[in-house]
């Protein structure tokens, strides 16, 4: 392991004793665990990275009787199942994680939003979630939490289609501002965070800022839990320090013929093999939410970006013109120049429509598909023309 | 108030004001195409994107609330750009079929195309792929997927303004489109065809179903005698179509033109508007009697009115259990539907069945009402076409008429004549105006307590409003409403109408007579209406209306001398069973989905 330069951790999944650490979190002011969270310089476990301490902070200075925590857990994106695993083996820790952003913003309500696919979990978290609040009760502390199902929509992984779709709406995202932390869940603040972080934030209560800010970088303190899949002998759920580059990743992962890594699934970004020592998975290189998926030289690059395409183009949710019809065109493009129907040179304008995407979506989805998009004809232009 | 910079000047804003709002107040034009006036803001459309220095992205003005210290610029290369690929992109689902396309040259699409993607098409055509429906099922529009580019503004005006959903999103992604219950045809589901989507579509997606030839072929066919009449509404905004400005009044000029078209007989829904006031003021006032003298426990009050047809059909559908408490009258238009194929044609001495009997409404759910089986009691059917304002307009094109030059005419005789009280029928409260004119002088013998006859409580663009009027000194017959207090109510727009039907359903409303119309505005802010109707145009038709009354003569309905003259000659008295069998019509109840 060492020589390789990757660090495992055992965090997530360390076996502790959650009791103890809420009754240590709700002796501490909402400022002090939001300091501590601060300090840790957490970013967001989802993939979009932002600070979890500044979310809880925003949230807590709003001034409104009822405020709601919600806990992302529809897992959606390509290639990754950590939040399966973490729900799995330490929803304990989920449910403890909750009830201390309860207590760091100002909410006594709590909901899960759990992606349908991961229904065949719920009677397991039933019972997971009644001795979780008859434990509360115990402490004497007041925090409820509710479950809710998805439907299959990637879509509602997105923080306000998420709400859309808790209040009983079309799940399709909102305008923004007002964010979350002014209006979110019924117009109440409310900070919503990926089941990881929530994990990640109790962790650093029990361990304390200064041992987390020991692993990772400047820009992606800690560690976090990583789905590997694809062209590898080790597919699996990994918790990694925070700061590796692709090639040590490749060197551990992969089958010794890795032609390329999706660092962040559909939305994410492909990195090529000659890049690979000089990116960083990470803020200050490539971010990703966990999905690393390896792909080797009999996968054409040409299949992995048509198959992405097709998936934004059915889960976009279609409301505005750039995501619905932009993601339409990308595919039905790139079809059409590996067909010979359309020139080479026509990619250079789906790159540009990509780039419009990227600014003028409503969402953090149709911002992205130009990401893979874009890196995959970047990289690979060649495999998508011939 | 609040400061920022847009395209370097200043501009100073009360706090919620869109970007686009603050824009506007410096005439800076950004184009817009799924924001309506009318509706909550939707920002899915991208093309009102704008750069906001420090921003990631472009900001859609129309839905981002401007803020201290914003700096805004409308017009770089970036967002021009952007721009462009929108409306390219909305281009290549849309199937631009323009010159053939009833919407061309009032399309809101072809206007962004003009102006940022003329020329070659960037993008691949994706409306040939895919299998798209025309939807023709509705007698009153079409909708048609192929030029549909889902703004969700029909969808936003469905439920909002109108408190039906007939129409919403359905699917995602690449199959996401403007649906129905179960995709079922638009005949089949609760539409009240009262066609406000139609008005607000800035596409040929949504248009009203088109009777203009079948019209032409009437009006040339030497066996067919063609009378046309013309609701109140359609004079005060027909101009709008025309080159006039909103709320100029057009009258005069619209009678000619229908005369040079080559309609045999110009006559007027004023007539049937004042007969309708006689019917359903006398059927108020029996109810009246019968419940507060007779204690007679199966009438039902409050007593609504039964003119607007897409309120009828959204009675029918929502609130089934209330179908006792509409006026059993027909709507002003189709009395006169029944009364042209009866009473004018032995009058004037013609075989019924080669009349055709032709209307201009500001109304698409007119041509649903005219189709509905209950209304051929003149053994035809009454009304044989129903066109809106605007195809009106499209007559007047085509038969190249100079519309500005034509001189002013009147009404032909005989079911033509017009009082004040007929003529605010096209507003909201005018129906209930006009009634209260014509019942407390029956009741009273004196004319309503009002200045000028202006019962100004029941005016305004208000959702719902409410009077109460005082009533005092009856004469014999109607003695035993001596100081009652009637209590009437007034609501436009269907959500609106909602409104007050939750409170009737809860037995919290205490109104004896309610004025219902189903679009905002009443008739002036119909879905036949020219486009674009909003807010300040509904007003300004509004004024003409009340301004067309106070420049008549006649303004109350038993005045009018037709009117007086078919009682006389025809139908006895009002509510008697000649009355009853042409001027009077039974409701269905139909599903809530």
């Amino acid at each position: 392991m060492e020589k390789k330069g990757l660090n495992k951790v055992d965090l997530i999944f360390e076996k502790i004793e959650p009791k103890e650490v809420l009754i240590k979190a709700f002796k501490m002011t909402s400022a002090e665990i939001i300091q501590n969270i601060l300090e840790s310089g957490l970013k967001g476990r989802g993939g979009a990275g932002f600070p979890t301490g500044l979310k809880w902070k925003y949230t807590a200075a709003e001034k409104s009787s009822e405020k709601y925590i919600i806990c992302n857990a529809d897992e959606g994106e390509p290639g990754t199942f950590k939040d399966r695993e973490i729900l799995d083996r330490v929803s304990n820790k989920v449910h403890g994680g909750m009830a201390i952003a309860g207590k760091a913003i100002g909410a006594k309500n709590g909901i899960v939003y759990l992606r349908g696919e991961y229904r065949y979990l719920l009677p397991k978290l039933m019972i997971e979630l009644e001795s979780f609040h008859k434990m509360i009760k115990e402490i004497g502390y007041e925090f409820n939490i509710e479950y809710r199902m998805g439907s299959g929509a990637y879509i509602c992984g997105e923080e306000s289609a998420l709400f859309e779709s808790i209040e009983g709406k079309r799940g399709e995202p909102r305008n923004k501002p007002p964010y979350p932390t002014v209006s979110g869940l019924f117009e109440k603040p409310t900070s919503i965070n990926n089941v990881e972080t929530l994990v990640t934030a109790m962790m650093i209560l029990q361990h304390g800022a200064k041992n987390f800010i020991q692993y990772g970088t400047k820009d992606s303190r800690g560690s976090k839990v990583f789905s590997v899949s694809g062209d590898t002998p080790t597919p699996g759920i990994f918790e990694l320090e925070l700061g590796m580059t692709v090639q040590q990743f490749v060197n551990e992962f992969g089958d010794g013929d890795t032609k390329a890594v999706q660092v962040g699934g559909a939305s994410g970004f492909c990195v090529p093999r000659k890049k690979f020592a000089e990116t960083i998975i990470g803020f200050e290189g490539v971010p990703t939410g966990g999905s690393m998926k390896l792909f080797n030289s009999s996968r054409s690059m040409y299949n992995v970006l048509h198959n992405y395409l097709e998936f934004f183009t059915e889960e976009s949710c279609g409301q505005c013109t750039p995501c619905r019809v932009g993601c339409q065109q990308l595919l039905l493009g790139v079809e059409k120049v590996k067909k010979g129907e359309a020139k080479s040179t026509y990619l250079t304008e789906l790159v540009k429509l990509a780039d419009t995407m990227k600014i003028a979506a409503k969402c953090g989805l149709g911002q992205s598909v130009g990401n893979a998009f874009k890196s995959i004809v970047g990289n690979f232009r060649e495999e998508i023309i011939y | 108030m609040i400061n920022l910079l847009i395209n370097d000047q200043k501009v100073s804003v009360q706090a919620g004001t869109t970007v686009l709002a603050a824009a506007k107040k410096l005439k800076i034009n950004i184009p817009t195409l799924c924001n309506h006036d009318d509706l909550c803001v939707a920002g899915n459309c991208r093309v009102c994107v704008v750069e906001q220095k420090g921003a990631r992205t472009l900001i859609a003005s129309c839905a981002t609330p401007a803020s201290e210290g914003m700096e805004i610029h409308t017009n770089t290369l970036k967002v021009r750009n952007a721009r462009k690929h929108i409306v390219e992109l909305l281009l290549s689902e849309h199937r631009a079929d323009c010159t053939k396309c009833y919407k061309n040259q009032n399309c809101e699409l072809q206007t962004l195309a003009n102006e940022f993607a003329f020329g070659d098409h960037i993008f691949l055509d994706l409306v040939e792929n895919k299998k798209y429906n025309i939807d023709r099922s509705s007698p009153s529009f079409i909708k048609d997927d192929s030029k549909c580019i889902r703004c969700q503004r029909c969808v936003r005006t469905c439920s909002e303004l109108q408190y039906i959903s007939a129409i919403a999103v359905a699917n995602k992604g690449a199959h996401q489109k403007i649906s129905s219950f179960h995709d079922r045809p638009m005949s089949h589901v609760v539409c009240t065809n009262c066609g406000q989507c139609v008005n607000r579509c800035p596409t040929g997606a949504l248009v009203e179903k088109t009777y203009i030839d079948q019209v032409w072929d009437a009006i040339y066919d030497p066996d067919k005698h063609v009378v046309v009449q013309t609701a109140p509404a359609v004079r005060v905004a027909l101009g709008e179509d025309l080159g006039y400005d909103p709320g100029e009044r057009v009258t005069g000029k619209m009678v000619n033109a229908l005369r040079q078209l080559g309609f045999n007989s110009v006559l007027d829904t004023d007539f049937s508007a004042d007969l309708t006031i006689m019917e359903e003021g006398t059927e108020l006032l029996v109810r009246l009697k019968k419940a507060l003298v007779d204690g007679d426990k199966k009438i039902s009050l409050p007593m609504f009115t039964s003119c607007s047809p897409g309120w009828i059909k959204f009675i029918e559908h929502k609130y089934p259990e209330f179908l006792p408490n509409l006026s059993t009258c027909k709507s002003p238009q189709q009395m006169f539907g029944a009364l042209a194929k009866t009473f004018y044609a032995k009058k004037r001495n013609i075989d019924p069945s080669k009349i055709v009997s032709v209307s201009i409404m500001p109304c698409t759910a007119k041509k649903f009402e005219a189709d509905r089986p209950e209304m051929r009691s003149s053994g035809f059917k009454d009304v044989d076409y129903v066109l809106t304002t605007r195809e009106l307009a499209v007559m007047i094109k085509q038969a190249g008429l100079d519309f500005r030059n034509l001189e002013e005419a009147k009404c032909d005789s005989i079911m033509g004549d017009s009082t004040g009280a007929a003529v605010i029928f096209g507003a909201t409260g005018g129906v209930m105006e006009a009634a209260l004119r014509t019942a407390y002088e029956i009741v009273t013998g004196r004319e309503v307590p009002f200045g000028n006859l202006n019962i100004t409580p029941v005016r305004g663009m208000d959702g719902v409003k409410e009077a109460t009027i005082k009533i005092e000194g009856c004469v014999d017959d109607w003695k035993f409403l001596e100081g009652a207090e009637l209590k009437v109510a007034i609501a436009h727009g269907l959500v609106n109408a909602n409104k007050i039907m939750k409170k009737v359903r809860e037995g919290k409303a205490p109104y004896h007579f309610v004025e219902i119309m189903a679009c905002p505005g009443g008739c002036i802010g119909g879905g036949g209406q020219p486009i674009p109707t909003n807010m300040q145009i509904r007003e300004k038709r509004m004024k003409a209306i009340y301004a067309e009354d106070e420049h008549m003569v006649l303004r109350k309905s038993h005045e009018n001398p037709d009117v007086i003259a078919i009682y006389k000659e025809f139908l006895d008295k009002p509510n008697s069973h000649k009355s009853h069998e042409l001027l009077h019509t039974h409701y269905v109840e139909r599903d809530n989905y």
